[in-house]
């Protein structure tokens, strides 16, 4: 492999652009209309235009993706996150024409893209998962209810076919059952294709734990530890920390050891998360795999000083994970990365529009896929960038954060960064005391009553 | 009879217009829903009324603050 296309844009596929060029590999961006003046693009080795802004017509466009891997030479593909990253489909045509495809067997991107399958697959090899149902037709009113009394409530309605929280909905009594899953199955239709959904036990204010597993194809796997990514806006990351604060290792890591056997003895063959909830109460249950890179990757390379982004590539030409790993993987420090959104720090609303300012801190790692005097359009999601704090102890990483974001200069489009210090200031986040709650705690009370 | 407007919160295009010309709606209804940034946002009728014009299509760019409905309370 000697030219690799990056199908992607923004932060990560600047990060896999500087990748490439440190592994001595060739670079091919893609761009949009509304990405023709993004700062990676010259840092790859050429940049090919594949479309209009709308990202049907652009990075969501199968032929236009694989027609720009054809022009270009490239005989590799990355993904990134996002878009086309968990399309098994996709990854099937980047296969045929002959490239190396950078993510796990088309297979396994099917298998864990179907979220009741992946449940199924983790129940059989013994993975903890919390009581859920099979996929339902929405057309079935009586097997919905007898679920749901078996699951019990509060429940979440899921789509089966989706992830990040899209469609999502919440039900705390039989009689709002039917109601909320028309609407999360419509939802499912319009977002994922099909209308299927799920009933899953709800777990109130749990938290966000998730391992990071790497793999070869050769049958060999390792994991890279935990992330704690409880700090979320509606069902969305904004803050992850690696270590997980507050948990004891021994309930860590038997856990991710038992991943370890569970995917190297089942071939997975790439980088991979597997995303859990802890409740308050103790339980753990399995809640999905992400078979392709992770936005906070980064919190994971500062504490174990491993390049994620390098090992994926390596691994997807074959090296064996023990050519890749050149050391035993050990923690070291603490790590906090903030995503910094371009949104109302109060409403969390979407605020596009012309960075007529835009000054990332200096001394702490930034991911941006940005420059100044670049418009955010409302074509893509409203990432910014990821800073990345890493110090010795986990109060020495939020202060270093805090400054950090303090000091990052934006005008021009509001971003949630009040927010963010506000929860690295938080009584509840300094102390550890996190859960999926927390964010819109410490933000809500300043929020307008409309 | 007052007539006011109902602006658009964000800068995006207009998803899914759930309502037409003459429905009536309660105080926080929605009127439509927006997209943006892989988001999406409703519109509000802050405070109920008829729905006397839809200024906007579905798929059509707005921006933010831009009127995208009229009501009559």
């Amino acid at each position: 492999m000697q030219r690799v296309l990056v199908a992607n844009r923004g932060a990560v596929a600047a990060r896999i652009i500087r990748c490439l060029d440190t592994l001595g590999l060739e670079s091919v961006a893609v761009y949009s209309d509304a990405d023709a003046d993004a700062p990676y693009l010259e840092a790859a080795t050429t940049a090919v235009r594949i479309g209009a802004g709308p990202p049907t017509e652009s990075y969501l466009d199968h032929d236009a993706v694989i027609a720009a891997l054809k022009s270009s030479g490239a005989d590799g593909l990355h993904p990134g996150y996002g878009f086309l990253a968990e399309s098994a489909p996709f990854a099937r045509k980047v296969i045929d024409t002959g490239a190396v495809w950078i993510g796990p067997s088309p297979d396994w991107v099917e298998l864990m893209g179907h979220k009741t399958r992946a449940r199924e697959f983790a129940a059989r090899h013994g993975i903890p998962v919390g009581a859920g149902s099979a996929v339902l037709r929405p057309d079935g009113p009586e097997a919905m209810h007898a679920a749901a009394e078996r699951i019990g409530y509060p429940l979440l309605v899921k789509p089966a076919g989706g992830g990040g929280g899209i469609g999502m909905l919440a039900v705390s009594a039989p009689s709002e059952l039917m109601d909320v899953v028309e609407r999360a199955s419509a939802i499912a239709a319009r977002g994922f294709g099909d209308g299927e959904v799920y009933l899953e036990r709800l777990l109130e204010r749990p938290r966000h734990i998730e391992f990071q597993i790497l793999a070869d194809r050769h049958g060999h796997a390792v994991h890279l530890f935990e992330r704690d990514c409880s700090v979320q806006r509606r069902h969305q990351k904004i803050i992850e920390e690696a270590p997980a604060p507050g948990i004891s290792r021994d309930r860590l890591d038997p856990l991710a050891d038992r991943l370890v056997d569970v995917f190297a003895g089942a071939g997975y063959d790439s980088i991979g998360t597997v995303e859990s909830l802890f409740g308050s109460s103790g339980e753990v249950t399995f809640l999905e795999m992400n078979t392709r890179l992770q936005v906070e990757h980064g919190v994971t390379e500062e504490i174990t000083g491993v390049d994620l982004v390098a090992g994926q590539i390596r691994l997807a030409t074959g090296e064996r994970l023990g050519s890749v790993l050149d050391r035993p993987i050990e923690r070291c420090g603490h790590a906090i990365e903030a995503r910094v959104y371009a949104e109302d720090p109060i409403r969390f609303f979407p605020s596009p529009g012309p960075l007529d300012v835009f000054r990332p801190p200096e001394g702490i790692r930034v991911e941006t896929g940005y420059r100044e005097g670049q418009t955010v359009t409302p074509f893509y999601d409203p990432l910014l960038a990821k800073v990345i704090a890493h110090a010795p102890d986990r109060s020495a990483a939020i202060g270093q954060l805090t400054q950090a974001l303090e000091g990052f200069a934006v005008e021009g489009v509001r971003t949630n960064i009040p927010a963010l210090v506000k929860i690295l200031r938080s009584e509840a986040f300094t102390v550890g005391r996190i859960d999926t709650g927390l964010a819109t705690d410490v933000v809500a009370p300043e929020r307008t009553v409309r | 009879m007052s007539r006011y407007e109902v602006a658009a919160d964000v800068t995006g295009s207009v998803w899914k217009i759930v309502t037409q010309v003459g429905d009536e709606l309660g105080a926080g209804d929605t009127v439509m829903i927006l997209e943006s940034m892989k988001m999406e946002i409703p519109v509000i009728a802050e405070d109920g009324g008829t729905v006397v014009e839809l200024l906007v299509a579905e798929g059509e760019s707005v921006s933010e603050g831009q009127t995208v409905a009229i009501l009559d309370e």
